[in-house]
């Protein structure tokens, strides 16, 4: 028995000096692992959720499409020198959902003109009465007739901006897919010495001078042509969305039956300064509560109650081990979670201390108390944290639905705090009181809040 | 030693006011308001921001600049040092961004936008849907543990039921005490609400079982033949570690609830509301709906009966 003690506390101390070894300096690596992660309330950084339009694809495509937009997706938040951003699609009853997560960005227009490159932008051309409408051309597909329109999905990234080696003027040079050649050979044809506008939505591009941006045709354009006329700056911008634009799927929300392009479904922006701030705030309110807590348990249970307050410290370095080698990402609400489990952790520790006074009054020996303590006080410990694993459990899958990655946050923190509470409970102070009592070091009842004048 | 069974009358009247005033502050909200409770934008759609003003201006002075630049309807909480929570309905980035220049130029202030928050009114209603849902799912799972766990107990069921409704009356009255916050001072609920809300039911039950926990073991073993009186022993035994735990998770969300930034502020409040509350349902309510309930005394339920011999 007391041979098995001395293993259960070796065993324990490894994985304390294991767990806080992992998580000091809080930002080294651990096999490869990242750092504590901080989700984007506390680091700061950018949360985007839209939906795309898949209307225009055949069912069966749309998973390797919605693939080929998050790659394209991802490839552009890296070549900004963004790393940890996430991109995610989630699929829900036939709706496809894209979600961008990108830490960092404080700049919340940055972030903003980079999702405005997420859409497809759009060719028109003038009808008579001088109106834009959509420059469209007949075009077979796969043995299909189909009428499409013109727009930067049929143009390969590789437009680029050069100076014409005589005029030096700006030139914005593209090609064409296969569909999109043969779209622009009708469409050039017919246009020909006509403009073309290029569209956002309904919303024309315009240049630095807030002109529309309208190039003449000027000759057919079949796969390969150039664009001239423009400022370096609106050429180089332009050639920025053109080679952005090769997502197959606009991206927006749907509102009332009606595709509202770029328009998030969910958009959340937080500075690194607030980040820092609510950091700054949160370990004061858990230093504060904790010192309280701790206080609180000495003073009223005493000897077990410093075994709780040492039991508790493994507990908290533990958990954050785990949080930092899962990695969990923590959110405002996820510290919250794990303050709040904190003090629901001790909740184990009080329930055995208060069975084991009990036991000590009723006459029994020290040893024998701690034992039936742990021991009746088991039950309602499981029983009690099934029901908080249950709310958990609830929770994630509320926070899965909503897409607030904030609902999530707490309720992981929160299960693995109750989880890893009952273990700290049953193992951590149990083998510390058993120890304690098997040295006979402290065998006066009074350490146990316990005066001998209440047994019987 | 405390009655708290034979007491059972009054704790049931301080909960029925405590209800009682609930439903009226939600009645009082859906005529000012057109909602039982003040929603969020998770809930509505919208938008939401946190503008840092350097040098701090008044609230008032924001609000009057606000109703100025026609956003007359968005609600402004102060979060301190200078820090304003604005809600509006939908806008974009770009027009926060313009308002917020606006507001800088006119109050003669520095201003910086440190949290923005959009949430489109498409999704909003089935946050709603989902977030009653939850609750709805997470209170039968709940009541089919219980009644798993009492299953060699009589009537199992009748645990289950009763706990529940200790659970009920806690979710109740903390919707009912945000719709007087709502109404009164403008706190909205949002997705962080309902997950306070559901923390808190996981944590009030938790405590109910521990009591009846200890009901079950005291039945088990004999030692008093009346059921009532079973339960007092129980909730004697059980009341020193009810109190304790309420008081160590207290102090941890009190110190977050204090010092813990603008942001969690209400969240963590639903939390503190929830474990007072809960606390006070598991030690004077659920397991006097079980001795009600064995004793088949429902008029005791109600106040104002007379009381059955």
């Amino acid at each position: 028995m007391r041979r098995g003690n001395v293993y259960l506390l070796i065993f324990i101390l490894a994985l304390f000096g294991f767990a806080l070894w992992s998580i000091v300096p809080l930002d080294r690596n651990v096999f490869g692992r990242e750092g504590l992660r901080l989700g984007l309330d506390l680091a700061g950084g950018s949360y985007l959720v839209y939906q795309a339009d898949v209307s225009d694809i055949e069912p069966e495509n749309r998973d390797e499409i919605m693939e080929g937009v998050k790659g394209v997706i991802e490839r552009r938040i890296n070549a900004l020198g963004i790393t940890e951003s996430t991109v995610q699609i989630q699929q829900q009853g036939g709706e496809y959902n894209i979600v961008i997560q990108i830490p960092g960005i404080a700049d919340i227009e940055k972030a903003k003109e980079m999702v405005g490159l997420f859409t497809v932008l759009e060719f028109r051309e003038q009808d008579a009465e001088g109106n834009w409408i959509p420059a469209t051309g007949t075009v077979t597909v796969n043995g299909e007739e189909k009428e499409l329109v013109l727009s930067s999905r049929y143009f390969k990234e590789n437009t680029e901006v050069t100076l014409h080696p005589t005029t030096n003027r700006v030139l914005l040079l593209f090609e064409m897919d296969e569909t999109g050649a043969k779209l622009f050979t009708q469409i050039s044809t017919r246009l020909l010495g006509k403009p073309l506008a290029i569209f956002l939505g309904d919303e024309p591009l315009r240049g630095e001078d807030g002109d529309i941006i309208a190039p003449k045709v000027e000759a057919v354009i079949e796969d390969k042509g150039q664009i001239t006329g423009l400022s370096l700056v609106d050429a180089q911008e332009l050639s920025h969305v053109l080679n952005a634009g090769r997502i197959d799927v606009p991206l927006g929300r749907w509102a009332e039956g009606e595709f509202e392009p770029s328009v998030p479904l969910y958009e959340r922006t937080v500075n690194a300064t607030l980040g820092q701030d609510s950091i700054r705030k949160s370990i004061m309110a858990a230093g504060i509560g904790i010192v309280l807590l701790l206080v609180f348990m000495l003073v009223y249970y005493r000897l077990p109650g410093l075994v709780a307050c040492l039991s508790l410290g493994i507990y908290g370095v533990v958990l954050l081990g785990i949080f930092k080698l899962v990695p969990i990402t923590l959110t405002l609400p996820g510290v919250a979670g794990f303050i709040l489990s904190l003090g629901m952790a001790v909740d184990a520790n009080v329930l055995i201390f208060e069975r084991t006074k009990e036991e000590l009054r009723g006459g029994r020996s020290l040893a024998a108390a701690v034992e039936a303590g742990f021991n009746r006080a088991w039950t309602a410990i499981r029983d009690s944290n099934i029901t908080t694993f249950i709310a958990c459990l609830v929770l994630f899958w509320l926070g899965g639905e909503l897409g607030a990655l904030m609902v999530r946050g707490f309720a992981l923190t929160l299960f693995i705090g109750v989880a890893l509470s009952m273990f700290t409970a049953i193992t951590v102070t149990r083998t510390f009181l058993r120890l304690i009592i098997g040295s006979r070091a402290v065998s006066n009842l009074a350490a146990y809040g316990v005066t001998p004048v209440q047994t019987k | 030693m405390i009655d708290f069974v034979g007491k059972k009358r009054w704790f049931f009247l301080i909960s029925w006011i405590l209800v009682v005033i609930g439903i009226i502050s939600l009645v009082i909200s859906q005529i000012q308001l057109g909602a039982p409770l003040q929603l969020g934008i998770d809930f509505t759609g919208g938008t939401s921001m946190i503008l840092q003003f350097s040098p701090a201006v008044e609230q008032s002075q924001l609000r009057q600049e606000m109703a100025e630049l026609g956003y007359d309807e968005a609600r402004i909480q102060d979060a301190g040092e200078g820090n304003f929570i604005i809600y509006t309905g939908e806008i974009t980035s770009d027009e926060a961004e313009e308002l917020a220049d606006k507001l800088g130029t006119e109050l003669d202030s520095q201003v910086e936008r440190t949290d923005f928050y959009f949430v489109s009114g498409t999704v909003a209603a089935e946050t709603a849907r989902n977030a009653v849902i939850a609750v709805i799912i997470a209170a039968v799972a709940m009541m089919l543990y219980i009644v798993w766990a009492f299953r060699r107990m009589p009537s199992p069921f009748r645990w289950g039921t009763c706990a529940v409704i200790a659970l009920i009356h806690d979710v109740f009255i903390i919707v009912g005490i945000f719709s007087i916050l709502g109404w009164l001072a403008g706190v909205a609920i949002d997705a962080l609400f309902i997950t306070g809300l559901l923390a808190v039911v996981g944590y009030s039950i938790n405590n109910t079982v521990v009591v009846f926990d200890r009901i079950r073991e005291n039945v088990s073993r004999h030692i008093r033949p009346d059921f009532a009186e079973i339960v007092n022993d129980s909730l004697i035994e059980t009341l020193g570690r009810c109190l304790n735990t309420a008081l160590t998770t207290l102090f941890v969300l009190l110190a977050l609830f204090l010092f813990g930034g603008a942001t969690i502020h209400y969240f963590v409040l639903v939390l503190l509301l929830g474990v007072i509350i809960g606390t006070y349902s598991s030690v004077c309510i659920s397991s006097q709906l079980l001795v009600v309930w064995e004793r088949q005394e429902w008029r005791a339920l109600l106040p104002f009966t007379k009381r059955t011999a």
